[in-house]
C-alpha cells in the first residue's frame, strides 16, 4: 500500500504537521519562550539554575577573533563536542572523541586538523547552521560517554532519547540510534533509527528506519526491542521538569544517558518532529486528548510523572 | 473560537471579492475574457450653413444622458467660434458664437457612446402643460376620443398606447379623422398626441432619436412620444404604439425646441452620421464607469500610467504564486529551497519563457554549484563565500548572454532577468543540502523547486488569470480568504499519507 487513507490515520490518532503546528504548537508555545530552547546557551543556563542535569559547557566562541584562541580553549580536553547555539536538526554538530598528535579524531574515525575545526567554528559564527542565517555562537561542551546499554544497537555517535512533553506530561518517547547512513547523528531524517519506548515502563519495542518499521538495527543486526532503559523515572522527571523550565506546552526533550552522570538534557525542541509516532506504531492524538482531559496545570513534576506511570502504561505493543 | 473567527473572516473576504468582481462584471461590463471586445459608436452631428456676415450664433441640441447609452466622451469642433453649452431642464444645447464670419461654415459635435444597461435614476413628475383650448368642433372631438380611449385603458401608459393606436387606426373614427387632418408623419402624430394627452392632464413630450446604422452618412432623426406616469418616462412609437425605444436608437434631444437655430445664415442644415468601432471591452468598461461616475472606478488600476500598470500587472500575480506555494507546502507537502524562491524564479520565466527559463536556470545553478564546491575547499567565511558566488553567477550570466548572442539565440539575452541573489542563495542552500544529506536529496529538492517554479509560472502567467487579476484586483481578497482557510487546515498533508502509511497497516 502506497498511501494511507486519511480516515484511517485519523482513527489511529496520527497527528500531522499541519495539526501539530495549528492545534498544538501555535496554541501552547508562546513566541517569547522560543529563545529558551532555540538558543542552547540559554537552555543550558536555565537548566543549571533549575538544577537539571546537562552536559558541562567548556566554552563559547562568540567572534572570529575568539576562534583564533580555539587551540588554547580546547587544550585541556581530549574529547568534546562543538555545536552551534542556534542549530537545528542536528546540523553543524561535530563530535571529537580523541586526539592523535596534532589531529583531532571525529566520532566517525576521520582525522581533522585544527584549521578545519576553526573553519567549522567560523561557519557556525557566520550563521550557516542557524535559523534564518543570523550570526551565531559556537558552544564547546562535554562529550557524553554514552551508556553501554545501546552499544549493540548503535553505529557510532550518541543515541539519545526523545520525549514529547505535553503540558508538562511526558506522553511519548523514543530512542534515536545513529546508523552508518546518519553519520553518527541521532536525527531520524538524517537516517538514524528511532525505537519506540513504552512511556510508563521505559522498555523499547520495535524501531523505524527511513520511515519503515524495523526490528533489528540495520548496521549491527541486533534486536531493537526489549531494552529496559535504566533510571527511567529519573529521565521522566527530567523531561517533565523542562515544562517549568521553558513554559512550552508542546515540547521535545532530548536526553542522553551518560555512563557516569546518568540522564542529561542535551537539548530542547519547540517543534519536535512526528516520526516518533511511527517509531511507537501509534498516533499521538489519544494521549494528547487524555492529558487535555485529565491534566492538571498545577500538578507537580512528581504528580505528573506518577500519573504517566499509572495511566499510560498500556502503550500499544509492537 | 479561533477557527470560527478565521472562517467568518475568510468568508467575508471571499464574499466581498466575489461581490465586487461580480458587480464590475455584470453591471459595469468589465470583461472576464482577456480579448473581449465591445461595440462603441462614434456619432457625429454636422451643422453646416452659409453665413451672411456679421456676428453669428449657432445653437445645436446635443444629447444629455440618453437612455440605454453612455456617452464616453464628446468633442465640439469648430474654428474661430466661441463655445458654450447651455443646459435647460432635461435638454442641452451647444452654442457657438463668433463676431464676424462669412461663407460656408461647418460645426461638428462628436460623441462616443456605448450601450449601457445601468438602471436610470427615477425622474420626477414634470410640470403639467396647460390644457390647450380648442375651437369647436375640435374640442368636442378631442373629448369624445379621450372618453373612448379612457374606457379602454387601465393606467397612464395603456391610455397613451390606446390613444396612439386610435390615431393610427386603419379605419379611423370621424372624430379622429377630423383631428388628424392630414397629419401623417411620426412628428405630426406625436405632436397631436402630446396635445391631446395634455387635455387629459397627462405629461407627454416629443423626443428625437437617431437610429444608429454603421457607416450611415445622413441619418434622419425620428420622433418618438414619451409619456410620464409620475415616476418615469415611457417611450412610445407614435405610428405603431409600440412601447419602448428600439435598442439601436440614440435619443438626441427632446421637447419643442428645434434641433438647431442659426442666426444670420442661409441654408442651415444638420446631418448625422455614425460609425461603429470595436474596442477592447476593457478600456470601454473603464471609460464608461468613469463617465457614469461609478465609485469603483476611482480605485481602478486602469487609470495609472502605463508603466506603473505594467508593474502592477506582474506584482498582483505574486499572491497567486504565494497561494500555490501554500497549497503545495501545506496540503501536498512539497519541499522547496526557500519558501517563496520558486515564485521569484517564475517571475523571471515570464521573460525567458518556460523552456528557455528552465534550461537557463539549470545551467546557471549547475555551473554555480561547481564553483561553490571549489570555493568550499578554500575554507571561506560564509558571507564572503556568498558574495563570491553572487559575483561568479553574474559573470556566468554575462558569459551565457554573450555566447547565446554569438549563436544568435535570443533566449540567452534574457538571462539577465534572473534574480541573481536568489540564484546565489539557491546554490548555497543546495550545496549545503548536498553536503549534509547527499547529492540525491539536493538534486531532488532542486528539481522540486524547479517544478514548483514552473507550476507557479503556468498559473501566474496564464493569460486568463493575468487578465482576471489585473481587471478584478479585488479577487486577491479571495486569494487572501483561501490562504486564511488553508492557514487553519489541520488535516494531513498528501505526503504524510505516504509517510505514515506503515502506521495504518
Amino acid at each position: 500500500m502506497y498511501f494511507a487513507w486519511p480516515g484511517k490515520l485519523k482513527r489511529l490518532g496520527v497527528v500531522g504537521l499541519n495539526q501539530r503546528n495549528g492545534d498544538y504548537i501555535s496554541q501552547l508555545n508562546r513566541r517569547s519562550d522560543y529563545p529558551k530552547v532555540d538558543n542552547k546557551l540559554i537552555t543550558k543556563q536555565l537548566a543549571v539554575d533549575a538544577g537539571i542535569a546537562v552536559p558541562e559547557l567548556y566554552g563559547v566562541v562568540e567572534t572570529n577573533h575568539d576562534a583564533q584562541r580555539l587551540a588554547s580553549l580546547l587544550a585541556p580536553y581530549q574529547d568534546f563536542v562543538i555545536k552551534p547555539a542556534h542549530g537545528s536538526g542536528g546540523e553543524g554538530i561535530v563530535v571529537i572523541d580523541g586526539r592523535q598528535g596534532r589531529l583531532f579524531r571525529k566520532a566517525s574515525g576521520q582525522l581533522v586538523t585544527l584549521e578545519s575545526l576553526e573553519h567549522h567554528v567560523g561557519n557556525i559564527l557566520s550563521g550557516m547552521y542557524s535559523l534564518g542565517g543570523q550570526p551565531d555562537h559556537a558552544m564547546i561542551e562535554y562529550r557524553v560517554r554514552f551508556d553501554p546499554l545501546f552499544k549493540d544497537i548503535t553505529y557510532q555517535g550518541v543515541p539519545d532519547i526523545r520525549t514529547i512533553v505535553f503540558k508538562g506530561y511526558p506522553v511519548m518517547a523514543m530512542v534515536r540510534l545513529p546508523t552508518r547512513s546518519s553519520d553518527g547523528k541521532a536525527n531520524l531524517h538524517q537516517g538514524a533509527v528511532g525505537a519506540g519506548i513504552n512511556i510508563a515502563t521505559g522498555v523499547t519495542h520495535h524501531g523505524v528506519f527511513n520511515s519503515m518499521k524495523i526490528d533489528h538495527h540495520p548496521d549491527t543486526g541486533h534486536a531493537i526491542g526489549g531494552h529496559a532503559i535504566p533510571q527511567w523515572d529519573v529521565l521522566l522527571r527530567l523531561a517533565a521538569g523542562c515544562f517549568e523550565l521553558t513554559g512550552l506546552g508542546y515540547l521535545g526533550v532530548d536526553v542522553v544517558l551518560d555512563a557516569d552522570k546518568g540522564p542529561l538534557i542535551l537539548e530542547l525542541n519547540a517543534r519536535p518532529g512526528l516520526a516518533i509516532q511511527i517509531a511507537n506504531g501509534t498516533g499521538l492524538a489519544p494521549y494528547l486528548r487524555k492529558i487535555e482531559r485529565d491534566g492538571n496545570p498545577k500538578a507537580s513534576v512528581e504528580d505528573r510523572v506518577s500519573y504517566v506511570e499509572r495511566t499510560l502504561a498500556d502503550t500499544p505493543a509492537d | 473560537m479561533m477557527k470560527w473567527h478565521v472562517l467568518v473572516l475568510a468568508a467575508m473576504l471571499m464574499l466581498t471579492a466575489l461581490g465586487i468582481a461580480g458587480y464590475k462584471w455584470q453591471v459595469l461590463g468589465y470583461p472576464v475574457k482577456p480579448d473581449a471586445s465591445i461595440d462603441t459608436w462614434l456619432v457625429e452631428a454636422k451643422l453646416s450653413f452659409e453665413a451672411i456676415g456679421g456676428a453669428t450664433r449657432a445653437a445645436l441640441n446635443v444629447p444629455v444622458d440618453p437612455p440605454g447609452y453612455t456617452v464616453l466622451d464628446e468633442n465640439f469642433i469648430s474654428r474661430g467660434y466661441g463655445l458654450s453649452t447651455e443646459s435647460a431642464g432635461t435638454s442641452r444645447r451647444a452654442v457657438w458664437t463668433t463676431r464676424r464670419t462669412a461663407g460656408s461654415q461647418a460645426l461638428y459635435y462628436r460623441a462616443r457612446v456605448v450601450r449601457s444597461t445601468e438602471p436610470r435614476p427615477p425622474e420626477g413628475l414634470p410640470a403639467l402643460a396647460k390644457v390647450p383650448e380648442y375651437e369647436e368642433p375640435f374640442g368636442a372631438a378631442v373629448l369624445a376620443v379621450l372618453d373612448d380611449v379612457r374606457a379602454r385603458s387601465a393606467d397612464i401608459f395603456s391610455f397613451a398606447t390606446a390613444l396612439v393606436m386610435e390615431l393610427n387606426a386603419t379605419q379611423p373614427s370621424p372624430n379622429v379623422t377630423l383631428l388628424i387632418d392630414g397629419a401623417n408623419t411620426a412628428e405630426e402624430k406625436a405632436a397631436l398626441a402630446v396635445q391631446m394627452l395634455a387635455s387629459a392632464r397627462i405629461p407627454a413630450r416629443k423626443v428625437y432619436g437617431l437610429p444608429l446604422v454603421d457607416g450611415a452618412r445622413d441619418i434622419q432623426p425620428r420622433t418618438w412620444l414619451q409619456v410620464n406616469n409620475g415616476e418615469r418616462w415611457q417611450t412610445l412609437d407614435p405610428l405603431t404604439g409600440a412601447i419602448g425605444l428600439p435598442d439601436d436608437v440614440l435619443l438626441w434631444w427632446q421637447g419643442e425646441a428645434p434641433l438647431f437655430e442659426v442666426t444670420r445664415s442661409r441654408n442651415a442644415v444638420a446631418q448625422f452620421s455614425a460609425i461603429k468601432s470595436v474596442e477592447p471591452a476593457l478600456s470601454t468598461a473603464a471609460s464608461r464607469s468613469r463617465a457614469e461616475q461609478a465609485s469603483l472606478s476611482k480605485v481602478s488600476l486602469l487609470d495609472l500610467p502605463v508603466q506603473t500598470q505594467n508593474l502592477y500587472r506582474v506584482l498582483l500575480l505574486i499572491p497567486l504564486g504565494a497561494l500555490l506555494i501554500v497549497m503545495l507546502r501545506n496540503i501536498i507537502g512539497v519541499q522547496t529551497f526557500g519558501t517563496f524562491m520558486p515564485v521569484l524564479i517564475a517571475l523571471s520565466f515570464r521573460e525567458t519563457q518556460l523552456v528557455g527559463g528552465v534550461v537557463l536556470f539549470t545551467l546557471i545553478v549547475a555551473l554555480g554549484l561547481t564553483i561553490r564546491f571549489y570555493l568550499e575547499r578554500l575554507k571561506l567565511l560564509l558571507v564572503p563565500r556568498l558574495a563570491a558566488v553572487v559575483i561568479t553567477v553574474i559573470l556566468l550570466m554575462a558569459l551565457v548572454t554573450i555566447a547565446s548572442h554569438r549563436m544568435n539565440l535570443e533566449i540567452g539575452l534574457s538571462v539577465a532577468l534572473f534574480p541573481m541573489v536568489i540564484l546565489a542563495m539557491t546554490i548555497e542552500r543546495m550545496s549545503i543540502v548536498w553536503e549534509e544529506l547527499g547529492a540525491g536529496d539536493a538534486i531532488r529538492q532542486g528539481i522540486g523547486s524547479l517544478i514548483v517554479a514552473a507550476a507557479c509560472y503556468l498559473l501566474m502567467f496564464h493569460p486568463q488569470v493575468e487578465h482576471l487579476v489585473f481587471v478584478f484586483p479585488e479577487l486577491l481578497l479571495l486569494v487572501l480568504g483561501i490562504t486564511l482557510l488553508v492557514g487553519r487546515y489541520t488535516g494531513y498533508r498528501l505526503t504524510e499519507l505516504r509517510r505514515f502509511r506503515d502506521l495504518a497497516k
